[in-house]
């Protein structure tokens, strides 16, 4: 196997270049098969467990080979929602395998994935890379016959979607869907007049003008972000680090996927001035390899402002300022999302929560001082430079001031991405997209809330509906219960393992709502789901864990009469244990007549 | 009121948690000034003779035997205890569990090399307990009020748990009786 050696071989012989190689090795073999986890283990001097650790960390790595072509099919609960199953079959039908195997040719593999931020065009799918929005059964198997053909994904790409989605380096059939253009990221912009505008003034001044907008982070937790730079900066250190979170997998969020398209040199203006402020060289996009499609198109920009003189030594012609900005990609992991996840995941490792105090701040990428801001928050601040905090101040309400983007999906209309200000109603969205009549509302994603419909008073703020941006709107004859199943499925997939609590109370949880919903629930169990999810929540270290059991307790609270009337009154106790179910194998294996019952054998 | 009656048994375990129970050393003598043990492996008593207060399980559900006595536990036991992690989780029997059963009997009766090719049979005696598909703790099979995690669960553990139970006052669980590692 020449070729996996010379792949290796191209690259540095650093730790940090595991994911690379890794994903050039994937690439090349569909797998990474054992002999190149010895080479890669050999070159960058790690254990082959350290290898094989990345390997079966990320979703679009695997040990076992995935096909010469491999479909990643959405498996959030919109893309069910749109019609998942019957483009599965066809899927299916057309490659000769069920999803989770590879065609018995080898050809075609399928394999499901986490929502991949195409929310608003569902279902949708990755194969090979190239992203395929609004798939029928028809295109479904168009496809894979393509692929059989030997015509590659890209090729098959018949119609591209509207804006930089058209442009040569991105080609992709992706619609940016904006439905409502709001002043702060949207409003008329002229590239580098941020960053100048930073430049011009001292680092403190910068950060002082962000404090007095009131800029909260956008990602979803809100920590004041003149208040993280102003940490980051105090901190001595040979280097700091701008670390921009380009890793949106909260199902439901696709907002900073159309700043990447439409406004990458906004972002990017962004991160310079974050760098200008904290005191760093060095910017780093992390971005989720979902959006991998995008990469060429935000190298061209970053070059491009190279070109400028914003980016690079003297940026916007400040002779102490230098400051670049490279891209790492992930590999499938929604908990990468978390900052010291992404941080770990950016060094070239798992992407295994950290434990924190330290936190970024004071200890972040390769362990130096690093301010972690999501894309969104990034792009804000370099329109606030701009336009003023008073400006920015005026927009929203007094605590959650500015604007929001937000992506709308689901049973509605109009979907798509939203900007507006904070402090509007649910009502007043499901109106603006089209989705009156809703059952339910999903604000923040399977981490967030689930609104019912006597909630649709409730304002998208900090102090009341705290959203990343992930607004899923369910219609009439929605099943809350598949919702919730869905999204506990979703996080037992992505919980890292790490704690117990979330590796094993997931599991516990969604057997638990599956033995409720059967009908086999009692009281007593939906008081172990309320306290064992309270109990997850508690005893997990990251956001993961802590906002895992959301799903069942927030439905708990905005629909109880659902659950009252799946569970029995008045009985203690309902197993779901079949003595006669689970004696049949036995009976059977040991050639004994399947009437055999229990017996106290003395 | 009498004396509280405990009963005990060893489901799918290794007996280790009755050992750990034994393990109180010289304070089952204040055990037994405390309590009468009814139907356990440690007086031998085969039959509930009488209701039992506190009945305490050991091991978790492997085939219809254990289904049986737990079931019988369940109807003689006012409050009843899973004790250790066999009983509490399935335990080190439920490895078994992400393998199918009739791969299980056929490695361990058929293929094995240690196996005499005349007498490559699985077990059918119908006096032999039926095996499940799979092992089950036991709160999936019948109502359990309380849990006691170890493998074993120490003595001083189940000494607190029981004497607690018995003066119906909550448990103090000091830091080294719920550290494992």
């Amino acid at each position: 196997m020449a070729k996996a050696k010379d792949i290796v071989h191209r690259h540095p012989k650093d730790p940090a270049a595991l994911l690379d190689v890794v994903r050039d090795v994937q690439a090349a073999f569909g797998h990474v098969p054992d002999e190149a986890v010895a080479r890669i283990a050999a070159h960058l001097k790690l254990s082959e467990a350290e290898v094989r650790g990345a390997v079966t960390f990320y979703h679009f790595f695997s040990a076992d080979p995935r096909g010469a072509s491999t479909v990643y099919l959405n498996d959030s609960i919109t893309s069910r929602m749109k019609g998942r199953a019957a483009v599965a079959k066809a899927f299916e039908d057309e490659a000769g395998c069920a999803f989770g195997r590879v065609s018995g040719d080898g050809r075609i593999g399928l394999f499901p994935t986490s929502c991949i931020g195409m929310n608003d065009q569902e279902p949708s799918a990755i194969v090979d890379g190239v992203v395929f929005t609004r798939l029928t059964p028809e295109s479904a198997r168009a496809l894979v016959r393509g692929l059989r053909e030997g015509r590659p994904a890209a090729s098959q790409v018949a119609e591209l979607g509207d804006g930089a989605n058209q442009s040569e380096l991105v080609r992709a059939m992706v619609a940016n869907n904006i439905r409502e253009r709001g002043p702060v990221l949207f409003g008329a912009h002229e590239s580098g007049a941020a960053l100048r505008k930073a430049v011009g003034t001292t680092p403190e001044k910068v950060i002082e003008e962000i404090k007095r907008a009131g800029l909260l982070g956008r990602g979803g937790a809100g920590f004041p972000t003149g208040l993280k730079w102003e940490f980051c900066r105090r901190e001595k250190a040979v280097e700091r680090f701008v670390v921009c979170n380009a890793d949106e997998g909260e199902p439901g969020t696709f907002k900073d996927r159309v700043i990447l398209t439409e406004l990458p040199r906004l972002l990017f203006e962004g991160m310079a001035v974050a760098g200008y402020a904290v005191g760093a060289r060095t910017g780093v996009l992390y971005l989720r390899s979902e959006y991998a499609y995008l990469r060429a198109h935000l190298e061209a920009a970053l070059e491009a402002m190279r070109q400028d003189g914003l980016l690079g030594r003297a940026a916007a012609g400040s002779e102490g300022f230098s400051f670049d900005i490279v891209i790492k990609s992930g590999a499938g992991a929604y908990i990468c999302g978390e900052e010291s996840a992404l941080l770990e995941s950016a060094e070239g490792k798992r992407g295994e929560p950290r434990d924190r105090p330290p936190f970024p701040v004071s200890s972040g990428y390769r362990n130096l001082p690093t301010t972690v801001n999501n894309v969104e928050t990034l792009a804000t601040a370099a329109r606030i430079l701009v336009e003023g905090a008073a400006w920015f101040k005026a927009m929203g309400t007094p605590q959650s001031a500015g604007t929001k983007l937000l992506s709308v999906s689901g049973d509605c209309g109009r979907p798509g991405v939203y900007e507006v200000e904070y402090g509007l109603t649910l009502a007043a969205l499901l109106e603006m997209a089209g989705g009156a009549g809703a059952k339910a509302v999903q604000v923040g994603g399977p981490s967030g809330t689930c609104v019912a419909q006597d909630g649709f008073g409730r304002k998208i703020c900090f102090s009341d509906l705290a959203t990343g941006g992930s607004v899923i709107v369910f219609g009439p004859e929605r099943d809350i219960f598949e919702i919730v199943g869905n999204f506990m499925d979703f996080f037992v997939e992505e919980s890292c393992g790490w704690c117990v609590p979330c590796r094993a109370g997931n599991v516990l949880l969604k057997k638990k709502l599956e033995k409720v919903v059967r009908g086999l629930g009692t009281e007593a169990d939906l008081r172990d789901l309320e306290a064992w999810g309270k109990l997850v929540k508690a005893t997990s270290r990251c956001g993961l864990g802590q906002t895992s059991p959301n799903p069942i307790l927030t439905t708990m609270k905005s629909f109880p009469e659902l659950y009252a009337a799946k569970v029995r009154k008045g009985e203690d106790f309902v197993p779901e244990f079949d003595l006669e179910a689970a004696l049949r194998t036995g009976c059977e294996a040991a050639g004994r007549r399947p009437e055999c019952k229990e017996s106290l054998h003395e | 009121m009498g004396k509280p009656v405990i009963a005990t048994a060893s489901l799918a375990g290794c007996f280790g948690c009755h050992m750990s129970i034994l393990d109180i050393d010289e304070r089952i003598l204040r055990l037994v000034e405390l309590v009468e043990f009814n139907k356990s492996p440690i007086d031998d008593i085969k039959r509930f003779t009488k209701p039992a207060d506190i009945g305490l399980i050991e091991g978790g559900c492997s085939n219809s035997e254990n289904v049986a006595v737990l079931r019988d536990f369940r109807k003689n036991c006012r409050v009843l205890v899973s004790l250790g992690e066999c009983a509490v989780m399935g335990g080190l029997p439920a490895l078994r569990n992400s393998i199918p059963l009739k791969e299980c009997l056929e490695e361990a009766y058929l293929n094995s090399p240690t196996v005499d090719p005349g007498e490559r049979v699985i077990p059918n005696d119908e006096d032999l307990p039926v095996i499940l598909d799979k092992v089950y703790p036991c709160h999936e099979v019948v109502k359990i009020d309380c849990f006691l995690p170890g493998c074993p669960p120490s003595a001083d553990l189940i000494w607190e748990a029981l004497t607690a139970i018995i003066e119906g006052r909550p448990l103090n669980l000091a830091y080294d009786l719920i550290k494992f590692d």
